[in-house]
């Protein structure tokens, strides 16, 4: 499929080393002890008991742990594994086999319009992801317009507004109250026509995946996008926090249901996090991981790459 | 569904045990259950160990109660333990000599600005004369946020602009404060990684500058493994006097609060429950422990309803409902009973097979919904409680001007009501099926 952008070898590199700095912290924390793990020594059954305390303190979640050490144990006696470097060879595999995805992403294609949902539980770090996914595209020569579908929480169309001049697209809002879906309208208009842009991405209000008005209220401004422009919205981005434990699967699932996800944007990978919920999500319900944001300034956001991903935990 | 922690155990102790004491064997096969549950729930692995510990010694040896089968007899016990580690709710420290400094710490993105102004709401309350002090001077518009949020509640809110350093503004708002008798000052400082050195020793630097009374670390509920190292790093910089917990009106279980309490040792002294500036609660650590637990867990709902419930009353409901009868009267009533006990749809989630009810008939029954239903309930005649379907249009519209509601809403009660009725009618014919013909250890149920 044709890019309308590629990224250079160096650009790849460089998400890579992002990817892998600010995971560093977690490493020398969860991870490095996975990888004492892997001296090679003989596998005792305390090797395998460590390795599922580490996943799970990773927020890997008790069930994809116990799935992954017995598939894992599986091999092992299969395959006749008995050093533990050899079954971390195997467990690489079968945890990049979870994250397996198309690699090709719907936001890359060339189109007259493509329009990207933000969506996300409160405090996720929508308004920031959004400020970042912007200047990565307008960087890639993308003319973005942001919309400021967050009309509830106070302040945040001013957030918005705030990052859009900081990053130079343009804001399109209404202000606090502001009916989500007629902002969302407005803003594909002035895409199409004043702004002459190609790529528009939503921020809306966070909210609990459990309220049901308010993913009735996201229903609605999905639908407003989908009866404008076809095949709208081309990436419905679920932002969640890499801290979040195993309520993550719960609210991917909702949001699923509510908005067909198509992607999540894992935030704060900066701390001591590990995001480890993202392994779930991927193998329940299919949604791959295509962000990570890696800290606090604009620039600090990477591809996900599963495999830069996996690896950079072992090392 | 979920599968409750009770009914785990039960499939555990099946193959197991009879009453009487409970052995170590019986223990040691049900904490492997307990410690996945707690596990799931994002209680931190190491606090589940040690939990896990505690509970085990607790329960070798310990005589199984009559009215209890030996899996809600170790459910029971986790119960308690939980609840003792969770801790007892604590006030607010105001004491001494105003103003009375309130500083809000926490990661980015777990509720601070939001929880600040609730807290300011609830201090007005109370009496107290709040100054709100804007010192997140980071995050673009978190400025502008508080003061929006302090606009609509009518509280002062002290900002200096974004450039001006935090610990200045804290320090000028104390000043401030005294000068002008307000009585609170609460600090909205801005979110940070426990592990950023330039922020934490900047907190270190309001503190000092302050001389907080309280302290609160503002948590997100759903945080995961990570909750121990969090609360412990800003324990060990800043010296915690409270927590707060936000986003509960989600379906997060906040195993968090477990790992957070054992680790600092702080109480646990307001949750938050919703985006509105009043959504802020005092903390019952028996509904926590609940919650952590599973939802669906009869056991922490035996004892809620053996506190909130009208005995008599349920049970003449409950037998019923058995024989498939079951009017608007009793729905009100139950509707009134569960009320006392906390939110209805997590009420419903709590009873086995119960989730699919709250989803068919209530996809959000909020507290403003529940009051319309008793006031149109109320305004039926006794014959028509126990005769529904005696209630024609004429009746219908004086249902409805009675209670201040109109047709369609007295129409979608009843519809509503039929519907609960056929799965009320349904559930019963389940519960025949069962072991001893009623629902497995719950004599009064409500609802079933």
């Amino acid at each position: 499929m044709l890019k309308l952008f590629r990224r250079t070898k160096e650009e790849e590199l460089a998400d890579q080393q992002r990817l892998h700095d600010s995971l560093e912290k977690t490493r020398s924390g969860f991870m490095g002890r996975l990888s004492t793990l892997f001296q090679p020594n003989e596998l005792t059954e305390q090797t395998w008991e460590e390795l599922e305390e580490t996943l799970i303190m990773g927020d890997v979640g008790v069930e994809t742990t116990l799935a992954l050490v017995e598939k894992v144990r599986q091999r092992a006696r299969q395959e006749g594994l008995k050093r533990t470097d050899q079954v971390q060879a195997v467990l690489k595999q079968e945890m990049l086999a979870l994250l397996d995805h198309p690699a090709e992403m719907a936001l890359d294609e060339p189109r007259l319009l493509t329009v990207v949902l933000v969506v996300g539980v409160n405090g996720s770090g929508k308004t920031t992801s959004i400020a970042k996914l912007a200047k990565l595209y307008k960087d890639h020569g993308r003319k973005v317009v942001l919309a400021a579908a967050d009309t509830f929480r106070a302040a945040a169309v001013r957030q918005l507004e705030i990052w859009g001049e900081r990053v130079g697209v343009d804001v399109i809002s209404q202000g606090q109250g502001a009916d989500p879906g007629a902002v969302v309208y407005d803003a594909i208009r002035a895409c199409q026509e004043s702004r002459q842009a190609d790529l528009l991405i939503v921020d809306t209000a966070g909210r609990l995946h459990t309220k049901y008005n308010l993913m009735k209220e996201l229903e609605k401004v999905r639908n407003v996008a989908a009866r404008q422009v076809h095949k709208a919205p081309h990436e419905v981005f679920l932002v969640l926090d890499a801290t979040t434990g195993q309520n993550g699967l719960s609210q991917a699932r909702h949001f699923k249901e509510a908005v067909d996800i198509t992607g999540v944007i894992l935030t704060k990978l900066d701390g001591t996090a590990k995001g480890g919920i993202v392994f779930a999500i991927s193998k329940e319900l299919g949604v791959p991981v295509r962000f990570v944001g890696t800290g606090e300034k604009v620039d600090d956001i990477a591809f996900f790459d599963a495999r830069t991903f996996v690896e950079s935990l072992f090392k | 569904m979920f599968e409750t922690l009770t009914e785990k155990l039960q499939t555990v102790f099946d193959n197991l045990s009879r009453r009487g004491k409970l052995t170590e064997a019986d223990v040691d096969a049900a904490m492997r259950e307990v410690r996945l549950a707690l596990l799931e729930a994002d209680v931190n692995y190491k606090v589940v160990k040690d939990l896990v510990a505690r509970v085990k010694e607790r329960a070798v040896g310990a005589e199984v109660m009559k009215s209890l089968t030996p899996a809600q007899q170790v459910v029971k016990i986790v119960h308690e333990e939980l609840i003792a580690t969770l801790g007892q709710p604590a006030k607010l420290d105001l004491s001494g000599p105003t103003p009375h400094v309130v500083m809000l710490v926490g990661l980015q993105g777990s509720g601070k600005t939001t929880t600040a102004a609730k807290l300011a709401l609830h201090l007005r309350k109370s009496g107290q004369r709040p100054l709100l002090v804007a010192a997140d001077t980071y995050r673009p518009a978190a400025i502008h946020q508080l003061e929006v949020l302090g606009k609509q509640l009518d509280i002062p809110v002290h900002s200096e602009g974004d450039k001006v350093p935090p610990p200045q503004i804290c320090a000028n708002a104390v000043r401030r404060a005294r000068e002008s008798a307000y009585t609170v000052v609460i600090m909205d400082t801005a979110g940070r990684l426990q592990i950023n050195e330039d922020m934490m020793r900047e907190l270190e630097q309001i503190k000092q500058l302050t001389k907080p009374q309280e302290v609160l670390l503002v948590a997100d509920a759903m945080t995961g493994q990570q909750a121990v190292n969090v609360a412990k790093t800003f324990h060990e910089r800043v010296g915690l006097t409270g927590l707060i917990l936000t986003k509960m009106d989600g379906d997060a279980r906040g195993g968090a609060a477990i790992s957070m309490r054992e680790v600092t040792n702080v109480p646990i002294k307001f949750v938050g429950v919703g985006e509105k500036v009043d959504a802020l609660e005092v903390f019952h650590p028996d509904r926590m422990a609940g919650r952590i637990l599973g939802m669906g867990d009869v056991l922490s709902l035996i004892e809620k309803a053996q506190a909130t419930m009208d005995e008599e009353k349920t049970r003449s409901a409950a037998q019923r409902l058995m024989k498939g009868e079951f009017d608007l009267e009793d729905f009100l009533g139950q509707m009134q009973q569960m009320r006392k006990m906390g939110p209805l749809s997590q009420l419903l989630d709590m009873i086995p097979g119960m989730g699919r009810l709250t989803k068919e008939i209530a996809p959000e029954v909020t507290d403003k919904q529940m009051k319309q239903i008793e006031a149109i309930i109320s305004s039926m005649t006794r014959e028509e409680r126990r005769r529904p379907e005696i209630i024609n249009a004429s009746r219908k519209r004086r249902i409805a001007r009675g209670s201040g509601t109109t047709v369609q809403d007295v129409n979608e009660l009843l519809s509503q009501f039929k519907q609960a009725q056929r799965l009320m009618k349904q559930l019963a014919a389940q519960g025949k099926g069962r072991r001893g013909g009623r629902f497995p250890g719950f004599p009064g149920l409500p609802l079933g």
